[in-house]
């Protein structure tokens, strides 16, 4: 079985090892809503969303438009695969921090499902000849929502439910961000367009949206059970 | 640019198997590697493997060439429309008007090419419905893309089909956010009128597109009209359709109960801050919705949620229930048993283009769930997913289908994409058993190249599967051990004029013999009756048919009564008493 062989993979590296030790600790996930500092910290993931925030992305990879597609588009699935990468890392954390079993199948979906979206992503790229992110660079890559190596750090020392509450916490803020990034591409002139693009950006949007909202009625349930 | 070359099963075991102990309970955790399906050769067209079992396959006709590109999706089928001796066939740049006269050779009446994701179709006498919700689809059709947003079409177009060798587009009815599926629900009084509710959870478009729609985004609490979450509705005046227009929207999502409540985790009744928090507004629309008019429902599939509706009034729908579990991630189609008391849930994991069959694929995850109804509550009862483990390029998940008509029981036709077509039994709802299947291997074994089947439908005597990149697939069921010869003759005599899989015809059958014979050949199967009952009742079965006239009457009103003693003791007793039933209405038929 699985015979065929496959197109592939920047991935396999730099998802196994993703971002595990970053040079440069990025600036956009600083909490800074207002709230007292004590529970911007216990609610890193919320905290750490800020819409009026502009996206900080690492050092941009070449991108060019073509036949159906813009610059935004490029640039889009370039920064997905690096938000993705950091969505799997952190899943990839779950079986051993003795989570619930449901934070467990949760990582184990989101796992699977962004490890596939990576390669179609990097699919879609290089089919445009445009540049695919390296794993040294996906490392620099910093978009909405990302965990800054400090909460990566928090997160991988934490088990149990305290883990559940963490991985809940920061990865409801990931897909938030995720979110950002499609409404910034639709937000774009032109771009979002093509049958696939579309496609994939519609369903990452639906995906994660309601990822979301499974994961905060985790949260909640978590939350109402005595410490 | 050549990268290096690794298996993904390599991949997964360094991934997933990181600490196999903390796993939990998997014991549903892999599909099987000892099928015939497996290790197809790969191939375009009909030039791959096949793998089929319980059905032959009839004919396969590729796409009309204005269709046949494999850039991307941009080219793909989609979904099915039945009518007459006609198949409407969805794609992604447009639609093909087949003529099935001869299942065995399709003729192609016309092609229209009109950039139109997702392209899904309904037939209602002459109108043909066509979805439209990608960014590049145009008022007029064109392929071109679209600069101004003026230009744009995100929406249901109508085309008047009724020279289906010349389909005129008639109408465009734009929505705010296009239209990814759409669904039938007619009038419940007023034959002129029907409705349209509209699936879809794409981005709202820019309000200057369409000014009178005033489209506008954001959640409920900032902004009370905002064109995310919700389903629009649509009517359709069928005398008049140019005057086809959205007349409101239904807000379903308001106030879901507490999930997930079948993976582990107790339902929570608390709504606390979710619903005001940033993103936690939960579904934004329904993939698509299951109408099943004969008993006012409609199933909706909304992001994690399954709804049911009832649309007694179809412009005031009531939400009356609403499931989620954790291992369905986009509720996608639902698929009523003939009686409305069971549902079938797919769920499109991954959106249809991953592959998500592998042998490493959990099976909780991308299949089916089956739920039974009652007073518009759902119960969740059993899983199906396809088992036989797919390649990595093979996108494969669960996918659209229908009933196929076996009386006494519930069965259902299935498209999986590259996990190619099957026929499952779901009359036990905690224990559905697939029965029949078709598969070919992917389209190429060097990239996922998407395929496979979007859909796969029952209609008048065969299967009917729209393969995306290859064309129209016509299968025919074969007897087995699961399915007998009467069973099969008795599904090709429930006829339908008109067949949208998402607005669902009720089935019923004609007094005839395969079809008392269907209930006597499941008898028999389950040893629903005594043997020695069961051979009494073949002979007087084959008696009445040689007789005619009122001696066939009297001997079938004579059998009919003795079923009705045999009821009581036998340990299948309903099956017994429709089998009566069926007996009753074929002696009212002899005379």
């Amino acid at each position: 079985m699985m015979r065929a062989p496959v197109r592939a993979i920047f991935a396999i590296s730099f998802l196994a090892a993703a971002c595990a030790s970053r040079a440069e600790p990025p600036q956009a996930v600083v909490p800074e809503t207002g709230a007292d500092h004590a529970q911007a910290a216990a609610e890193p993931a919320h905290a750490a969303m800020d819409h009026s925030a502009h996206m900080q992305h690492g050092p941009e990879l070449p991108a060019t438009a073509g036949r159906g597609f813009t610059v935004a588009d490029v640039r889009f699935m370039q920064n997905m695969i690096g938000h993705h990468a950091q969505a799997i890392r952190m899943s990839e954390m779950a079986p051993s921090r003795g989570p619930s079993a449901a934070v467990l199948k949760l990582a184990e979906k989101i796992d699977i499902s962004q490890r596939d979206e990576i390669l179609f992503m990097q699919q879609w790229l290089r089919e445009r000849n445009q540049a695919v992110p390296s794993d040294e660079h996906a490392h620099t890559m910093m978009m909405p929502g990302m965990l800054t190596d400090e909460q990566l750090a928090q997160l991988s020392a934490a088990r149990g439910q305290e883990f559940d509450r963490l991985f809940l916490s920061f990865m409801i803020g990931h897909h938030e961000g995720a979110l950002l990034m499609v409404d910034e591409l639709f937000a774009s002139p032109g771009a979002g367009q093509d049958s696939d693009i579309f496609r994939f950006a519609t369903d990452v949007d639906a995906d994660q949206r309601d990822e979301i909202f499974v994961m905060q009625k985790l949260l909640d349930t978590i939350r109402e059970e005595p410490r | 640019m050549k990268q290096r070359i690794l298996p993904f099963a390599a991949m997964f075991a360094a991934a997933v198997a990181v600490a196999p102990a903390a796993t939990a309970a998997q014991q549903d955790t892999i599909a099987t590697t000892n099928d015939p399906r497996v290790g197809l050769k790969a191939g375009p067209k009909n030039t791959a493997g096949i793998a089929i079992e319980g059905m032959r396959l009839v004919s396969f006709t590729p796409k009309p060439a204005v269709l046949d590109s494999a850039r991307g999706l941009t080219f793909i089928n989609s979904d099915l429309a039945f009518r007459g001796n006609i198949v409407y066939q969805g794609n992604f740049s447009g639609f093909t008007v087949w003529d099935v006269s001869n299942p065995a050779k399709p003729v192609e009446l016309s092609t229209v090419v009109c950039a139109t994701d997702q392209g899904d179709p309904s037939i209602y006498g002459n109108l043909l419905f066509v979805s439209a919700e990608s960014g590049r689809s145009r008022k007029d059709c064109g392929t071109q893309g679209v600069e101004d947003g003026k230009d744009r079409m995100r929406g249901v177009r109508i085309f008047d089909v009724s020279n289906p060798r010349s389909p005129k587009l008639i109408k465009n009815i734009q929505t705010c956010r296009g239209s990814h599926t759409h669904t039938i629900v007619p009038h419940p009084t007023d034959k002129n009128t029907i409705y349209l509710y509209v699936g879809g959870s794409s981005n709202v478009r820019d309000a200057d597109e369409v000014p009178e729609l005033n489209c506008s985004s954001g959640p409920i609490s900032e902004n009370p009209t905002t064109s995310q979450y919700r389903v629009d509705i649509i009517k359709v005046p069928l005398q008049n359709p140019q005057q086809a227009a959205v007349i409101g929207y239904m807000r379903i999502f308001e106030g879901l109960p507490g999930s997930p409540g079948r993976a582990g985790v107790p339902a929570s009744e608390a709504q606390g801050g979710a619903q005001g928090r940033r993103g936690a507004m939960g579904p934004s629309g329904c993939h698509d919705l299951t109408s099943y008019p004969a008993y006012n429902l409609v199933a909706g599939s909304c992001g994690s949620f399954g709804i049911m509706l009832d649309v007694s009034n179809p412009e005031k729908p009531v939400r009356t229930d609403a499931k989620s579990d954790l291992n369905f991630s986009l509720w996608h189609t639902a698929v009523f048993s003939n009686d409305g008391k069971r549902v079938v849930f797919t769920d499109e994991w991954g959106g249809g283009t991953a592959p998500r069959c592998r042998a490493s694929d959990p099976l909780r995850l991308g299949g089916n769930t089956i739920l039974s109804i009652e007073n518009g509550k759902m119960t969740q009862h059993g899983y199906f997913k396809m088992l036989a483990a797919q390649e990595n390029t093979e996108n494969c998940v669960s996918h659209n289908g229908g009933l196929v008509p076996v009386p006494g029981r519930d069965i259902m036709v299935q498209g999986w994409y590259q996990g190619g077509v099957n026929v499952f039994d779901f009359t036990d709802p905690n224990k559905p058993v697939e029965i029949a299947y078709f598969d070919r291997g992917p389209v190429s074994d060097e990239s996922l190249v998407v395929g496979g089947s979007w859909g796969a439908y029952y209609w008048n005597g065969y299967i009917y599967s729209s393969e995306l990149s290859r064309g129209l697939d016509i299968l025919e069921l074969t007897p087995s051990a699961h399915l007998s010869e009467n069973e099969i003759a008795a599904a090709k005599l429930a006829r339908m004029e008109e067949y949208n899989p998402q607005a669902q015809p009720k089935v019923t059958w004609p007094a005839a013999f395969p079809v008392v014979r269907s209930y006597l050949d499941q008898l028999r199967r389950n040893q629903g009756l005594s043997a020695a009952r069961l051979t009494a009742i073949t002979t007087a079965l084959n008696n009445a048919e040689r007789a005619s006239g009122n001696a066939r009457r009297d001997q079938l009103n004579r059998l009919a009564g003795e079923l009705d003693r045999d009821a009581g003791s036998a340990s299948d007793a309903n099956r017994v008493r429709a089998m009566a039933a069926a007996v009753r209405d074929l002696a009212q038929a002899s005379r």
